[in-house]
């Protein structure tokens, strides 16, 4: 089986061939690799975070931790702040106000290189299934042979090895979002960030997704999914991270948060109830 | 229509023959247009792609002045060449006025905009598409600029078209700076105004063939190389 997304360390970062990183097979990256305190990127630390569009307060004031090992789900309805929050920590949006550490540290450009985000609409570049892949390897330095093997990997993982040479654009909605996900784990990252990847697939197309993000949640990656879907969120996260009109209402183990939710807003969420 | 018939027979003929005058008035006019070409794509498609994806104080208004400059008369490109370059203006030092030279900064500083203007457009839109995708790749200004630039080739390949056509057809910048000399700077398009004017419309409309056939012969080799690219980069 494929070392198919087993995280990055910072002294692995710039490729394959320099470390240990290569010979573990898909699955022991959380207990065999697992970065040390001093590389790791985790935990993610955000305080007073706000966001403002327009005069508009779109998030905060949030304080959350986000921690290795733990799949979350940022749950909430339209228009919560979810996507906006998933933005604002990988460094996409600039906050208004507030801080966030990546295990202590300001995000720059290394740490940004250790994350990937999937979008509700993949953005497909104008080359083959193959070549988006192999472009993130290239930006990440992977040397040229190990990239083919690398994009072969991924290719498989996404059951798209039968269209390595075809247009990325001219895939179904389902393939398209499978590339974009495999393509953000080629290059190892410790924390993917998904903003609501299966909100237009049909239900085989979403399970495909799913049985994706859970193995590279085991092979170690730290999985942070947006997301309206409560089903996803049960089948998916380990924890939930509850948001409504831009504010963290509550934070819990999912198990808990299903069962006994500890706000009257996710306990109506949960419901089905409108909460405008 | 006698005039017409005689056009098209003494094209062929000169075709045909390899007329040495014709091929060198052929031969200049394409060194001409495609070393412009080529100056104004290497400065047009970066500007296009800075004015594109760039955020500075002013963009809008350059923006303006780049389309504008789309419509610059050919004349007044002319004109203004020739008072930079004639002896009395700022590079007049430089002696290259009434040479090909000449004619190929007239004809980049008409091309440049064309190409700037188009191939911004094009960025801009594709830009839209990939920005927060490249930004979560975390690539950089450079990047994102090479990336654009190398994933529209397919459509910029139509752009550097349209610079070529209005080089290859210029007549009123180049005929100031070039001067029209015989075996110097006479190009196809100040050959066929030469001719008309002394009343050899023969000669005059078989030049004026001769250029068309070159505008659909790099047109169909533009075309080919589109057909050759990958498909991906086209879809």
């Amino acid at each position: 089986m494929p070392d198919i997304a087993r995280p990055m360390t910072a002294s692995a970062i710039t490729g394959p061939g320099d470390g240990s990183a290569d010979i573990h097979p898909f699955g022991e990256g959380r207990s065999g690799a697992a970065p040390s305190p001093a590389d790791a990127i985790l935990p993610l630390g955000v305080r007073g975070l706000c966001y403002r569009a327009g005069g508009r307060p779109l998030v905060g004031p949030v304080d959350l931790d986000l921690h290795h090992g733990v799949k979350t789900a940022i749950l909430g309805p339209n228009g919560a702040g979810k996507s906006v929050l998933l933005r604002l920590m990988h460094g996409l949006l600039t906050p208004t106000a507030g801080t966030i550490r990546w295990n202590g540290r300001i995000a720059d450009a290394g740490i940004l290189r250790r994350q990937a985000m999937v979008f509700q609409t993949p953005v497909l570049l104008r080359r083959s299934v193959a070549e988006n892949i192999a472009y993130v390897l290239r930006l990440r330095g992977w040397p040229r042979a190990q990239r083919a093997t690398r994009v072969g990997e991924m290719l498989a993982l996404g059951r798209l090895g039968d269209f390595a040479r075809v247009p990325a654009r001219v895939l179904s909605g389902g393939e398209k979002q499978r590339l974009a996900l495999v393509r953000a784990l080629a290059a190892r990252p410790e924390v993917l960030f998904l903003d609501e990847p299966t909100a237009s697939l049909d239900p085989a197309s979403t399970a495909a997704i799913e049985a994706i993000v859970e193995r590279a949640a085991a092979a170690g990656t730290k999985i942070v999914l947006v997301t309206h879907d409560i089903a996803q969120a049960r089948r998916l996260a380990d924890e939930v991270v509850f948001l409504d009109r831009g504010r963290l209402v509550e934070r819990s183990a999912a198990f808990r948060f299903f069962a006994r939710p500890a706000s009257p807003e996710a306990a109506a969420f949960l419901a089905g109830d409108l909460l405008y | 229509m006698q005039d017409f018939t005689a056009a098209v027979g003494l094209a062929v003929r000169l075709l045909a023959t390899a007329d040495p005058d014709l091929v060198e008035i052929v031969s200049l006019s394409l060194q001409v247009s495609l070393t412009a070409l080529i100056i104004a794509a290497l400065v047009g498609l970066p500007l296009g792609a800075c004015l594109a994806i760039g955020r500075f104080r002013g963009r809008s208004v350059a923006i303006v002045v780049v389309n504008a400059l789309m419509g610059l008369p050919p004349v007044v490109v002319g004109l203004i060449v020739y008072l930079c370059l004639s002896r009395a203006g700022p590079f007049g030092v430089l002696g290259l006025l009434y040479t090909p030279a000449a004619m190929i900064i007239a004809q980049t500083v008409l091309v440049l905009p064309i190409i700037a203007a188009l191939s911004r457009q094009i960025l801009e839109d594709l830009n839209r598409d990939y920005d927060e995708q490249l930004r979560s790749f975390g690539v950089g200004w450079r990047g994102s600029v090479a990336t654009l630039l190398w994933d529209a080739r397919a459509s910029l390949a139509t752009v550097l078209l349209a610079g070529f056509g209005r080089a290859i057809a210029e007549v009123g910048a180049v005929i100031i700076v070039g001067g029209n000399i015989d075996h110097v700077t006479r190009v196809m398009t100040t050959a066929i105004a030469l001719e008309t004017s002394k009343g050899n419309l023969a000669l005059a409309l078989a030049l004026g063939l001769v250029l068309l056939l070159i505008a659909l012969a790099v047109n169909a080799l533009a075309a080919a190389l589109r057909q050759s690219m990958p498909e991906a980069a086209r879809a």
